[in-house]
């Protein structure tokens, strides 16, 4: 393989990727947590008190816990708020304020709007694909 | 600082802090093991979002540091040196202070970041400065780009997609990538599966030089089908990541892209190693023997680490494996049995380790990590496979809390296999660091 064959591959490639990776990007998907916003707050929450270690997003995450995608259509608000507030024999007390809880409430709504986490309501298709 | 100063190549600087991240991931995974296994254990002062990440992030810079140090060393024994050392020290230097600062702020409950980058953004810029200037010393290091071995190509491909990739995952910051979770989360696991590519060129690239050296004959390198591979293996890098997003509400030709491409990088090592082996004399490999017995040992977990890979890559199948320990399960696969050993094949290598007593203690802490991953491994696939039943079944009618209950048995086997790993690790690291300062001493 001559050293212009490797170079033209490597461009072909990497232009790929660039095209695929702008494509992505400015894919249009609706709004649920604009900047600023009790959603957008929570979320920041959501990466500060690192909920993730425990808990899945989608799936994404830690194990320790349950995937809180769906938590907000599945509990009631109180509910929630008791587990934020209390903790549980596994998880600490984080003390939120009233406010925290809030954001983080509205979080919760937010991603619980974007669709359901359950790979159970997925189809399996006989070529290896699935089906929402 | 002192070690800065003698005349030991700069990048044993960054293999021994390698191994001592390496000792603190087994730490720190112990303890997370525990916590599994005694829900609660340290629930208000050490908790599992405290030590998860320390664990997480001692794996990774272990990886990434010792990764770069292997590079740093081969180019030095390839090019008699480097284009500049200060720039290696304050590459190493930036990234010391970058890790300890970060294992700090988790101890004291300060995060901020994502899944794998916890920490807060502020200390990504010490790590995307240390990464710019790895990259200037690789390309002013090789200098001539005409007609060089694959692995050249690999390392050169790897630190630069490796910044891009970086520098991506920290898009969320800016508000139009975050607004929306399932764009924010496709984004975010496109930039990490394709910067698991980028540390695995690093260190696949590493590997073919020290398969050349061993073997003595540098044909591979320079073959067609090595750059075939390599391409191939660059072409899985920017396309396969979609196999983590499958039930993701994303566009479908996510889906359709990731399952095409497929993950077959860790396949083409495979084949690699596989024509590597027989082309090796017995003279050589006894001469090599430590390096060489890792390296076979990554060839094993190689094949099997495959099988559970490409399963994955299939939707239809990732359904039932996405969000148990199934994955959890491919992870460690990868990153102890593939990473871990390739990664120690070259510390062997680097650090000359010769002494019969110390390479026969190595061995036996090989043996015993050898012994404890399979049942390790096997432990977190049944808590996958039966919690994968309850995702799919039975999430309805019994509680998560009833469910974990079910599995735990199978987290007392993992505890326990994953203390035996830690000690069988601990006898490689206790060992190879006497060994080489003691030899430092000598010398």
């Amino acid at each position: 393989m001559s050293d212009r064959v490797k170079v033209m591959t490597l461009i072909v490639l990497a232009v790929s990727f660039l095209c695929y990776t702008l494509f992505l990007y400015k894919e249009n998907y609706s709004s649920n947590a604009e900047y600023g916003t009790m959603a957008d707050k929570g979320k920041r929450l959501w990466q500060e008190k690192n909920c993730n270690a425990c808990h899945q997003i989608y799936g994404l995450g830690g194990y320790l816990g349950p995937d809180l995608t769906n938590v907000y259509s599945n509990r009631s608000e109180a509910y929630i708020k008791h587990f934020l507030q209390n903790g549980t024999n596994i998880m600490p007390a984080f003390h939120l304020t009233e406010q925290q809880m809030n954001e983080m409430l509205a979080y919760f709504k937010s991603i619980d709007s974007s669709g359901n986490a359950s790979p159970a309501k997925l189809k399996p298709n006989y070529d290896g694909t699935i089906e929402r | 600082m002192e070690l800065l100063k003698d005349k030991k190549p700069i990048s044993h600087l960054f293999v021994i802090t390698g191994l001592l991240l390496l000792f603190s991931t087994l730490i720190f995974g112990t303890i997370g093991a525990f916590q599994y296994v005694f829900p609660g254990l340290y629930r208000e002062s050490f908790s599992f979002e405290k030590i998860r990440p320390l664990h997480v992030s001692s794996a990774v810079f272990w990886i990434l540091i010792t990764a770069c140090g292997s590079v740093l060393h081969y180019l030095i024994k390839k090019r008699n040196g480097l284009w500049s050392n200060k720039l290696a020290q304050w590459q190493w230097f930036l990234f010391t202070i970058a890790v300890v600062v970060i294992l700090i702020t988790y101890v004291l409950g300060i995060f901020g970041g994502r899944e794998y980058w916890e920490f807060h953004p502020y200390l990504a810029i010490p790590i995307i400065i240390a990464w710019i200037l790895f990259l200037i010393n690789v390309i002013k290091t090789i200098k001539d780009f005409r007609k060089q071995p694959v692995y050249i190509w690999m390392w050169l491909t790897g630190t630069v997609f490796f910044l891009f990739t970086y520098l991506e995952s920290y898009l969320w910051l800016i508000p139009y990538f975050r607004s929306n979770i399932v764009h924010d989360m496709t984004i975010q696991w496109k930039s990490y599966g394709s910067m698991v590519g980028c540390w695995n060129m690093l260190i696949y690239g590493c590997s073919i030089y020290l398969m050349d050296k061993i073997s003595g004959s540098e044909k591979y390198s320079y073959s067609g089908i090595s750059f075939a591979l390599y391409f191939l293996g660059l072409f899985n890098l920017m396309f396969n990541w979609g196999h983590h997003i499958y039930t993701l509400p994303a566009p479908k030709y996510i889906q359709y892209v990731s399952y095409g491409v497929s993950m077959t990088e860790l396949l083409l090592l495979g084949r690699i190693i596989y024509y590597w082996k027989s082309s090796v004399n017995t003279a050589r490999k006894l001469y090599h023997i430590l390096s060489y017995r890792f390296l076979l040992a990554a060839d094993l977990w190689i094949f099997l680490t495959l099988l559970l890979a490409i399963a994955m890559s299939i939707p239809a199948i990732n359904i039932y494996t996405h969000g148990t320990h199934i994955t959890v399960a491919h992870t460690m696969g990868a990153t102890i049995g593939i990473n871990t050993f390739l990664l120690l094949a070259f510390v062997c290598n680097i650090f000359k380790i010769h002494k019969p007593k110390t390479e026969k203690r190595i061995t036996a802490g090989l043996y015993i990590t050898l012994v404890a991953l399979p049942i390790f491994w096997i432990s977190l696939i049944i808590a996958g496979v039966l919690k994968s039943n309850w995702q799919m079944h039975l999430s309805n009618e019994v509680p998560f809390s009833a469910m974990m209950q079910s599995i735990h048995p199978f987290f007392v086997v993992f505890l326990i296999s994953g203390i035996i790993l830690t000690i069988g690790f601990f006898v490689i690291i206790g060992n190879l660091l006497a060994a080489y300062f003691m030899k430092t001493q000598e010398n």
